[in-house]
């Protein structure tokens, strides 16, 4: 579909306007003026080989003082190898790498951290059991007399640098229980008390809210206003266009490309990142639609959702739209019977589903990928095969022993289906992409043969390429009269795929959108709904919900 | 839902998620009326005011006194090492091989080393411990495999040494010097010597562990691994270190038990190492690692020697007495869980309303 693309490039300028008319505190100083100050990293031609598997062939990038540089590419790009290569995880096998223009190979994470590199990972890397500010000094912990750690000074220096980027954290409390987004602010306390003259960034926003993300931005420009070199990694181009002021895009393994952000558009970078024109991201095709196979009625739950009605028929797509928190994935989870309900109820075909019972809901006919597929979808360190005959070992076995054939011819059956590309069918599912591992869950339930299929944010953290890929199999799914409740937090995913949209807010829904009604206005304006009667301020959210459009 | 849900937390809300609001000395206060350690002390004072209101003599006699902070001074060495492993998430189940060894080596020293002095034979033992406990902790760290698995290997090894070492051979008091056995049950100041050497073992183990980096990044490796490695701690010599602490100190445990019972036969030490663990994990350290003191861990060493003594005082058969400390191992861990619980949630819902 052609109107993919002008989606994104709305969503994109939009993005960038914001940037320029300096929405954050600190985000005064647009992009393209900010003047770059000396190569703080200097990376050429590095490559790495992980035994016969080349993850890096010839990486490059070269990052100044005072700018925020991105690193985009598809996943199994090289850009992971790369930034764990600067952090001194990995050691190169060649290439130089050079910081402020001395040659440097780290070998251990200790090196890196000396030597002025920060690393903020994906997922946040705390010790639960610790207080905050320990988990900001650890490793380094100012010592008073006699060597003993000196608790009072590292609760002032935590303060200071609390108080500067506006945070109200506890240094006393422990880890345990924060948010990702607090998380990711306690990651870079870390980096700023490091006095890190680099600092780089891997996909921080992939699980922050829109004013979690304005936030960290805020935080982000300020360091870089400050003279320090940042790298931002991310699958969401409107930030890129947001943020940065250079681009450097990878592909298998290879530099690609470096531009200066304002010279550049998000259809040249994912033309660059895929090596191939990309027009159609959303290509949800019309299908005709049955009877209703998913009734909802009245679902409540207290403090999660209330009076929740809908329907999903045959051949439809629903998406469930909202801001994070909305309790969207609340509803899909209490619907397939993870978390029970207090009042309300569930039917397939007509016929009632227990409350509470998620095999009854399999027996039913349901099918259910929760979002964080590594954890819930997948057992991680098995093969492909036993992933995907997990759901269906009853049946495939005999006299309740299973078979590694029978295994793994169920499993070809459908991996070849779905085009999941893994040379070995037993290879564990940690060892493949993102993009993969999602067919491989797709698969694991298609084999049950449901009926409906709640997917709950089918491509974070997937790659541009095989998005379309996952977006075209559900698709596709749905013409053969499958029907599918689908969760994103991507609006563009949202209006490109859905057949009807339900937007949520607060526990509620505010709005049932037919693809016609459904504009990126329409959901806002639902999202926001009761948000602008409160404190918070409609606007932000709005500003907000249009920042996540591409993740 | 917003701003002011802070102003009127709970006290105990407040000291999880916001401490640095209250005034220092309500902290410090909340913090220990709140510890494991104190509720280990008082059903510590309670066994106690039981065993001795049925007979005076279980605490004002002079030998229920010295028994009293006696007994316990064994297995608080071995508790302690004990917990600076598990802390670690790791454990040391060889610990009571180790004992064994270094009390049949206290024995061996003296008999075959006429006139040598005390304090060299306990260095020794404390040496020949941290060497075994090297041994645990460097086939841990290098062969990444999990060390309940390593130490059961060597507990078995370790007895095996010991038992072909001595053979049909045993110590007897009559082999040992009388100055050594007298040490066993000499008192300064109403407290015997032996208890003295424990405590000031916990009060450095327990002061490293509080106030030194190196005690820091242990807690850091039990409670991530993986993030400790991506902070740079160096994990391997950490653990390393944790491992030969505990050896040391069982081996230091070896001299003690000769010097307080004057004879070493093979079954010296035998499934101590499930009794440190047990102290360790009543004292509140989390079996999984992170947190937890050494305070607790001794604290839960001297309860279970003191529930054991109390018991057959005050008239409970033999069967049950196993049974009690059962029970007060699956309490400590189910309030473990259950506190765990509670607090994750409190930390959840704090973060809700903020």
């Amino acid at each position: 579909m052609p109107g993919g693309d002008s989606v994104d490039a709305a969503a994109a300028s939009e993005a960038a306007g914001r940037a320029g008319e300096g929405a954050g505190p600190v985000g005064a100083s647009g992009h393209s003026e900010h003047a770059a100050g000396s190569v703080v990293l200097e990376l050429r031609d590095v490559s790495k080989s992980f035994g016969p598997v080349t993850a890096l062939r010839s990486g490059s990038l070269t990052v100044r003082a005072g700018s925020i540089h991105a690193l985009v590419g598809e996943n199994g790009a090289g850009k992971s190898t790369l930034v764990k290569i600067v952090a001194g995880v990995h050691r190169r096998d060649g290439g130089t790498f050079e910081l402020h223009g001395q040659p440097v190979d780290f070998a251990s994470t200790a090196e890196s951290k000396a030597a002025g590199v920060a690393v903020i990972y994906q997922e946040p890397t705390l010790f639960p059991d610790l207080s905050v500010m320990e988990n900001i000094f650890m490793g380094r912990h100012l010592l008073g007399r006699g060597r003993r750690i000196d608790r009072a000074a590292m609760h002032a220096e935590t303060q200071r640098i609390f108080d500067r980027l506006g945070v109200r954290i506890d240094p006393r409390r422990p880890a345990e229980g924060l948010s990702i987004a607090d998380q990711q602010i306690i990651e870079i306390a870390k980096a700023i008390s490091l006095d890190a003259s680099l600092l780089v960034m891997d996909e921080p926003t992939a699980a922050l809210s829109g004013v979690e993300v304005d936030r960290l931005f805020a935080v982000a420009r300020s360091l870089r206003d400050e003279g320090r070199a940042l790298v931002f990694i991310s699958h969401r181009f409107d930030e890129v266009f947001a943020l940065c002021d250079m681009v450097t895009v990878m592909r298998d393994g290879d530099y690609i490309s470096t531009e200066a952000v304002a010279d550049t558009s998000v259809d040249k970078l994912v033309a660059a990142m895929v090596g191939r024109e990309v027009s159609d991201l959303f290509p949800k095709t019309p299908a005709e639609l049955g009877d209703p196979v998913l009734q909802v009625r009245d679902l409540s739950s207290t403090g999660q959702f209330h009076d929740i009605s809908f329907e999903v028929r045959a051949g439809e797509i629903v998406a469930l739209a909202g801001l994070v928190g909305a309790g969207r994935s609340e509803v899909a989870r209490a619907v397939f019977g993870v978390d029970g309900y207090d009042t309300g109820e569930v039917a397939i075909d007509g016929k009632p589903v227990p409350a509470r019972n998620p095999s009854a809901a399999i027996r039913a006919g349901m099918g259910f990928i929760p979002e964080d597929r590594r954890k819930q979808g997948l057992v991680i360190d098995a093969s492909v095969s036993r992933n995907v005959a997990g759901a269906i070992r009853r049946t495939l076995s005999r006299a309740g022993l299973l078979t590694a054939a029978r295994e793994n011819a169920a499993a070809a059956t459908w991996a070849s289906r779905l085009e999941v590309k893994t040379s070995a069918l037993d290879m564990a599912a940690a060892t493949m992409s993102g993009g993969n591992q999602q067919k491989v869950v797709i698969a694991k339930w298609l084999a049950t043969r449901p009926r409906l299929l709640i997917i709950d944010e089918p491509t974070r953290g997937i790659d541009v390429g095989t998005k379309a890929e996952v977006h075209r199999l559900l698709s596709s799914l749905a013409g053969e009269g499958l029907a599918i409740l689908m969760i994103s937090s991507e609006l563009p995913e949202v209006l490109g795929m859905a057949d009807r949209v339900l937007v949520m807010c607060e526990g509620g829904i505010t709005a049932e959108l037919d693809r016609a009604e459904a504009t990126a206005e329409a959901v806002m304006h639902a999202a926001t709904h009761a948000a602008a009667h409160s404190a918070t301020g409609a606007s932000t959210h709005a500003t907000t919900y249009s920042g996540e459009g591409t993740r | 839902m917003t701003a002011p849900a802070t102003q009127d937390l709970a006290p105990t809300e407040e000291l999880l998620t916001d401490p640095s609001r209250m005034p220092r000395a309500r902290r410090i206060l909340l913090g220990i009326l709140r510890s494991r350690e104190l509720a280990i002390l008082l059903v510590l004072i309670f066994v106690v005011l039981v065993a001795t209101s049925r007979n005076s003599g279980f605490l004002f006699s002079s030998d229920g006194w010295r028994n009293f902070l006696l007994n316990p001074s064994i297995l608080l060495l071995v508790a302690v090492g004990q917990a600076a492993v598990i802390i670690t998430r790791n454990v040391d189940l060889s610990v009571g091989s180790v004992m064994a060894l270094t009390a049949y080596l206290t024995g061996r020293l003296f008999i075959d080393v006429p006139g040598i002095p005390i304090v060299v034979v306990f260095l020794l033992c404390l040496a020949a411990g941290a060497l075994l406990g090297l041994i645990n902790g460097a086939l841990t760290t290098i062969f990444k495999v999990p060390s309940l698995v390593i130490t059961l290997g060597t507990l078995y090894v370790f007895r095996g040494v010991m038992l072909t070492w001595a053979g049909s051979d045993r110590i007897n008091a009559g082999d040992l010097p009388r100055d050594f056995l007298a040490l066993g049950t000499k008192s300064v100041l109403q407290v015997p010597v032996l208890t003295w050497v424990a405590v000031a073992v916990l009060l450095v183990v327990g002061y490293y562990l509080h106030t030194a980096r190196g005690g820091r990044e242990m807690y850091a490796i039990g409670s991530d691994p993986d993030a400790a490695v991506l902070y740079g701690l160096r994990v391997s010599r950490r653990v390393l270190l944790a491992f030969m602490v505990s050896g040391a100190l069982a081996g230091l445990a070896g001299a003690f038990y000769t010097a307080r019972y004057g004879t070493v036969s093979s079954g010296v030490g035998y499934g101590i190492e499930l009794q440190a663990v047990a102290a360790v994990v009543i004292g509140g350290v989390a079996i999984f690692g992170g947190s937890g003191t050494v305070w607790g861990a001794a604290l839960g060493a001297f309860l279970l020697v003191t529930i054991n003594r109390a018991l057959p005082s005050v008239g409970i058969p033999d069967f049950w007495q196993q049974a009690v400390v059962g029970a007060l191992i699956l309490g400590a861990i189910v309030l473990d869980r259950f506190l765990a619980h509670r607090q994750a949630a409190k930390l959840a819902r704090a973060r809700e309303s903020a």
